[in-house]
């Protein structure tokens, strides 16, 4: 058996959950989006005077960049007291998203019915409403049904965009496989999400033209097909998934979430192994959460735990500013702080920090004499810096760049799997890095000393929420015993396993809990540290 | 059968109808003539409600039409349009029979009524039946329209330049056709066109319009005989003309 076969049925393995939860996100949006927009087109038609005004608020809606969208609903749902991640806020956006094309087209296909035509209609003695349902709408039908394809291909698309507000899609795969670059991760998920939008597309079109041309069999083989998918992506899914607030059951599985990058992914795999090994209790994971996403999920209980990083938890959810204290003072008000205002529990350190570090390349920082961010700030107004895309609104940079006086000739947001290849073949010249990622020492780069101490230390921990800790304290327990067990270079290894080596990050936690990580060979090249 | 009273449109500034009024009975063509814009679409549209009156009313057997539902008014006055405005998505058998079909008719009631109709408009039905209207000619075209609005045998029959895109033959057939089917139906019909032979040949009485206001109401016969205004003497002027060339051809 092939690596090269494995790697694929690994991926395809994933393909029917990913492929199903999709299908439920998109189809439900575009229902529920057609159900108001074609409605609203037709009573807006009737009011010529409403027509502006609610194109242009549709038309605004469309404008905003369908992530921000997104992530605009966890938020908004959370303020209304709705559940902010998981289903229901992607489910939303997408619907909301999918309005406009609908019913713009809606409108215009109704205002380019014949007016003769509509006369002749009442002349006939025609109600308002036969007039609509057998003139009106069916000549305005082709247009109407444009509309809807523009709607499906956008949802289907968009819905991509859903993993990082805790819902599982097709994005599963994008947003892991972009992390831990896995190509084939990347390739299953778009070319499945690029089939299914053609799919419907193609459907949706069927059923126009055989409503045109009144063949039943064609529309109805194609609203057959239709509902085929419906009741493949919903039958047996137990309705629409459910993040841990809904699951109050004290047998509900554990949620846990990861943050979109591979360290992530490898550590909420270990605590999923090690509680299901430990206490015997059923785990669920969300993967890919955006970054606050991640602890708002945690709070309202969307999630029941996850790891994050001390100094990130200080600056950006306790408001710390100035020069941070020393690591233990740190985790001692982190622990405090979210113990006392948000009623979360650091369960456990795990031992290493992963913090901000500005990096070059050996040669580069060799070539310009810099070893500390001191030595940067006079070579800055010359290079260029590529961070990933939050770093350059952190507090991090907030507080590194005046107290520095750090300016460069440019500054690009990037994605964080781009940002090495690009600063190995000089795109950038200095890049924000986290200190345990593999591909520092693959890639053999200097980490520049923050020689003010202006950037926090950032101990991993494993945040428990509420639920967790009232109701399965063998849990919290069993993460307790992870205290301090995985260093620095270990984890360094276990990541560069991933994204170097290709490894699935469920097998590499897998074997450092069965011990084999810390005796298997180093792959990280000269320099681990 | 039909007494309008007053009859007045209003269109913001403009008095497209401004206070009409005239009587037509059963087994009557009554012919309103007048330059475009005189006012005539707009009449005739109050007739059966499309356009709302302004003010004035309009009675049918005595029944004030403001007091029925528009649709079901509708379904029993016949209309045949200018713009014809067939339903595109139909074929001919489906645009002639859907009057009936809104009143329920039977289907072989409405089969049989639509191979009648189409046999009188002179469109064979195993050809036309199931024709898109798409493929249809301007003057086949108004030959539907005017057998949809037949469809439902009405008692009142209102046609806005029903013959217009017709050629000489086809429209002379019509013409005669449709007092021939007044004549067996005792229908009531009020007809507009801004071609005064043609008002001539048809009409019963003459009603001409003129800026929205009824000039004068009377037979062909009197009008011809004494306009009594010089806009009637104006518009009587081309067919006299036409018909004293053709005489002295003739000779």
């Amino acid at each position: 058996m092939s690596a090269w076969h494995e790697g694929w049925a690994e991926q395809l393995a994933l393909l029917p959950d990913y492929g199903r939860a999709h299908l439920r996100l998109s189809l439900l949006a575009l229902a529920c989006g057609a159900g108001v927009a074609i409605p609203l087109g037709v009573a807006v038609s009737r009011r010529a005077r409403l027509e502006p005004w609610v194109l242009s608020l549709a038309g605004v809606v469309q404008t905003i960049p369908s992530l921000a969208l997104l992530a605009l609903m966890v938020p908004l749902l959370s303020a209304l007291g709705l559940q902010g991640i998981g289903f229901l806020p992607a489910w939303v956006a997408l619907t909301l998203y999918s309005i406009l094309p609908m019913l713009s087209n809606t409108v215009t296909g109704l205002a380019g019915v014949d007016p003769a035509v509509v006369e002749a209609a009442r002349g006939v003695g025609m109600t308002g409403r036969q007039s609509l349902l057998r003139v009106e709408l069916p000549l305005a039908l082709p247009v109407v049904v444009a509309g809807v394809r523009t709607a499906a291909v956008w949802v289907v698309g968009t819905a991509t965009l859903a993993t990082p507000v805790g819902a599982t899609s097709l994005g599963n795969f994008i947003f892991a496989g972009l992390q831990t670059r896995n190509t084939r991760a990347v390739i299953v998920g778009s070319v499945a999400a690029a089939a299914l939008a053609l799919v419907l597309d193609a459907l949706v079109r069927r059923i126009e033209s055989g409503l045109r041309l009144r063949r039943a069999r064609r529309w109805g083989s194609a609203v057959a097909a239709l509902g085929l998918l419906a009741a493949v992506a919903f039958v047996g899914a137990g309705g629409p998934e459910r993040g841990g607030a809904g699951a109050a059951a004290p047998d509900a599985p554990v949620v846990i979430g990861a943050k979109a990058f591979t360290e992530q992914y490898v550590l909420a795999a270990l605590l999923a192994e090690t509680i299901e090994e430990q206490t015997g209790a059923p785990t669920r994971r969300v993967d890919s959460l955006g970054s606050t996403v991640a602890f708002d999920a945690l709070r309202s209980g969307a999630i029941d735990v996850y790891v994050d990083y001390s100094g990130t938890i200080w600056a950006t959810i306790l408001g710390g500013r100035g020069r941070p204290p020393s690591r233990a003072e740190l985790l001692e008000q982190v622990r405090q702080g979210l113990s006392e205002r948000h009623g979360i529990a650091v369960a456990a350190a795990l031992g290493f920090e992963n913090t901000y570090a500005l990096a070059m390349t050996g040669g580069r920082a060799q070539a310009l004499g810099i070893r500390t961010i001191s030595d940067l700030v006079r070579h800055s107004r010359t290079l260029s810096m590529g961070a990933d895309y939050e770093f350059f609104s952190r507090a991090e940079w907030k507080a590194l760049q005046p107290r520095y006086g750090l300016a460069f000739r440019e500054q690009r947001s990037m994605d964080p799997a781009l940002m090495y290849p690009a600063l190995v073949e000089g795109a950038v010249d200095v890049i924000s890095a986290f200190s345990t990622d593999g591909r520092i020492a693959a890639y053999g780069l200097r980490l520049l000393e923050d020689d003010a101490g202006v950037i926090p230390p950032y101990d991993a921990i494993v945040l428990v929420g509420a639920r967790l800790q009232r109701e399965r304290p063998d849990v919290v327990r069993a993460l307790a015993a992870l205290d301090g067990r995985i260093d620095e270079a270990q984890m360094q290894r276990m990541n560069a396993a991933v994204d170097e080596q290709g490894r699935a990050p469920a097998a590499v936690a897998h074997d450092f809990l069965a011990g084999a990580a810390s005796t298997a060979p180093a792959v990280a090249g000269p320099g681990g540290t | 059968m039909i007494e309008v009273r007053d009859l007045t449109r209003r269109f913001g500034d403009t008095l497209a109808v401004d206070a009409v009024s005239f009587d037509v009975d059963r087994g009557e063509v009554l012919v309103l003539v007048g330059a475009s814009g005189c006012g005539k679409t707009t009449t005739l549209k109050m007739l059966n409600r499309l356009v709302e009156p302004s003010a004035g009313c309009v009675r049918i057997d005595g029944c004030d039409t403001r007091e029925l539902d528009a649709a079901v008014l509708r379904r029993r006055i016949g209309y045949g349009f200018q713009q014809v405005g067939l339903f595109p998505h139909w074929d001919v058998a489906e645009n002639v029979a859907i009057t009936p079909k809104l009143l329920g008719w039977s289907r072989a009631r409405i089969d049989a009524r639509v191979d009648a109709l189409l046999e009188m408009v002179r469109l064979p039905p195993a050809e036309f039946r199931s024709r898109d209207p798409a493929t249809l000619s301007g003057g086949q075209r108004q030959r539907v329209g005017l057998a949809r609005a037949l469809a439902a045998e009405p008692a009142l029959l209102l046609l806005d330049e029903p013959f217009g895109a017709l050629d000489p033959i086809t429209r002379d057939h019509l013409q005669r056709e449709l007092l021939d089917v007044r004549d067996r139906l005792d229908l009531c019909v009020v007809f507009s066109t801004h071609d005064m032979s043609e008002a001539l040949l048809v009409g019963d009485r003459i009603a001409v319009l003129d800026a929205g206001r009824l000039v004068r109401v009377a037979p062909p016969r009197d009008l011809l005989a004494d306009p009594g205004d010089a806009r009637v003497e104006r518009l009587l002027e081309t067919p006299r003309r036409q018909m004293e060339r053709i005489e002295a051809l003739s000779r």
